[in-house]
């Protein structure tokens, strides 16, 4: 049970928020921080609020460094947050590879 | 803990309906199952803002939305919601494509809806990246689309802003009637909510929470599936579909392209959390192809599936429950509900308030399926 309308400690400035954490969607810290207070409270929320981790690399640079802010944001410990959910296709796959399924290899 | 209105589910439904409800005054409690806001087919769509090719039934609520809020929505959420009013091209490529789609084009017309059938040299002036294979095209220039993760997120955002309590990973087992009208809101973790109306928008889940207070709504569970692309440089703004509904999608303002899929094993996915099936991004690839031949090197980063509430006759249930004084049902949206969110926030809102509503509801009722 997650209560959305739980107190948060005021959001306050910092000098590194415009460091850029999602290299992939340039989202940076800053941007993640005021979302949590926004009311996205999980990693999925977050990813679908700023894009984090929904670009070419898939999150496999950013997911942890946006799970450690989003944990301090909300004042809980990172592996109560959960995992971010990952999705096929395991790289990124051009629509010309992945439409030939049905071929026969020679 | 009690509020005056009680919403049982955190999509867009219920948080639209959340929204409009705290704007206001009325003191609002969102119930959401699963731990995160927008997490049903409210998150799982292509994103179309349209009317054409919709029931007749639902053009109401759409052209209301269309024409009152959808311009507005980035401003009311304080949220980029990448709305586009770019017009929608439905595709066809053979006698059979162009007869569905005089058929829709027909039928959406007689409700006052601008939208005309034109032929493939035509809708290749519209989009320039048309392949040869279409023949014949559907035409609606005030159709579009929006980002559903963003419209989602905004309007939670914002109903949270203005004072609506959400709870999530809070799962409604029973609703529970007091001298005759629903009242008590229960939670697999024995947590009793009250409040004096509850609007049921839980999606298929729906089915089960009515059924507690002896109310059915024919649905099934059918999957949703959509693909994402990476992000290239802005070539064309129309939202897209087909005559064969094999795939529907648009580029996003972010550059990527998305696109919803359709198989047509959706109704048969394995039952329980959903997945992307092992062959509709591949089949769908194909539809695109054939379509979009310059789409071909444009890369897929991601597939993502989830439920939707298919209704028997393939529109919503908005309707207060005369059986059960202070019940609202908000379920069978059957995979076209994003683009009417706005309206059926506005409306259902509406009806916990006892007012008139700014669209006629009457040919969504729950009892309409008694012949």
């Amino acid at each position: 049970m997650n209560d959305r309308n739980r107190a948060l400690k005021p959001f306050v400035p910092q000098p590194d928020d415009d460091l850029i954490v999602c290299r992939c969607e340039e989202i940076t810290k800053g941007e993640i921080r005021r979302a949590v207070h926004d009311g996205m409270f999980t990693l999925t929320e977050i990813r679908r609020y700023l894009r984090t981790g929904m670009g070419l690399c898939q999150g496999q640079t950013c997911t942890k460094l946006v799970k450690s802010i989003v944990a301090r944001e909300l004042g809980v410990r990172p592996n109560e947050l959960g995992p971010a959910t990952g999705r096929a296709p395991m790289r990124p796959i051009a629509m010309r590879t992945l439409a030939q399924d049905k071929e026969e290899t020679k | 803990m009690n509020a005056e209105v009680i919403i049982v589910g955190g999509g867009i439904i219920g948080c639209a309906a959340a929204y409009n409800l705290a704007k206001n005054g009325v003191s609002v409690l969102v119930l959401e199952g699963s731990e995160h806001i927008g997490n049903g087919g409210s998150t799982r769509n292509g994103g179309g803002v349209r009317q054409s090719g919709r029931d007749p039934r639902e053009l109401p609520l759409i052209m209301y939305a269309i024409q009152h809020i959808w311009p507005h929505l980035s401003d009311m959420l304080d949220t980029n919601v990448e709305y586009y009013q770019e017009g929608n091209l439905r595709l066809g490529s053979t006698p059979k494509h162009q007869k569905i789609l005089e058929g829709l084009t027909e039928r959406a017309a007689a409700c006052g809806l601008d939208v005309r059938m034109i032929s493939g040299d035509a809708a290749r002036r519209i989009n320039p990246y048309l392949s040869d294979a279409v023949t014949c095209a559907s035409w609606c220039p005030t159709d579009g689309h929006a980002n559903p993760l963003m419209a989602t997120m905004g309007y939670y955002k914002m109903a949270r802003r203005l004072g609506a309590h959400f709870i999530s990973g809070e799962k409604v087992v029973e609703l529970r009637k007091i001298k005759g009208a629903v009242r008590q809101v229960i939670t697999d973790s024995g947590n009793v909510y009250e409040g004096d109306k509850v609007i049921l928008a839980a999606g298929y889940e729906s089915r089960f929470l009515a059924s507690t207070v002896g109310i059915d709504v024919p649905m099934q569970p059918v999957l949703l599936e959509t693909l994402v692309t990476e992000a290239v440089a802005p070539m064309f703004w129309q939202m897209l579909g087909t005559a064969d509904a094999d795939f529907y999608g648009h580029q996003t303002e972010h550059g990527s392209f998305v696109f919803g899929l359709n198989s047509g094993l959706e109704p048969y996915a394995k039952p329980g959390r959903p997945v992307s099936s092992s062959i509709a991004a591949s089949a769908a690839c194909r539809g695109i192809m054939h379509y979009f031949p310059s789409l071909a090197d444009i890369k897929v980063v991601r597939t993502w599936a989830g439920w939707m509430d298919s209704c028997a006759d393939h529109v919503p249930v908005i309707s207060n429950v005369e059986e059960v004084p202070g019940l609202i049902l908000a379920c069978g949206f059957t995979g076209h509900g994003f683009g009417i969110a706005p309206a059926v926030g506005l409306v259902l809102s509406q009806l916990a308030m006892g007012q008139e509503t700014a669209v006629d509801l009457s040919s969504l009722r729950y009892d309409r399926f008694t012949k």
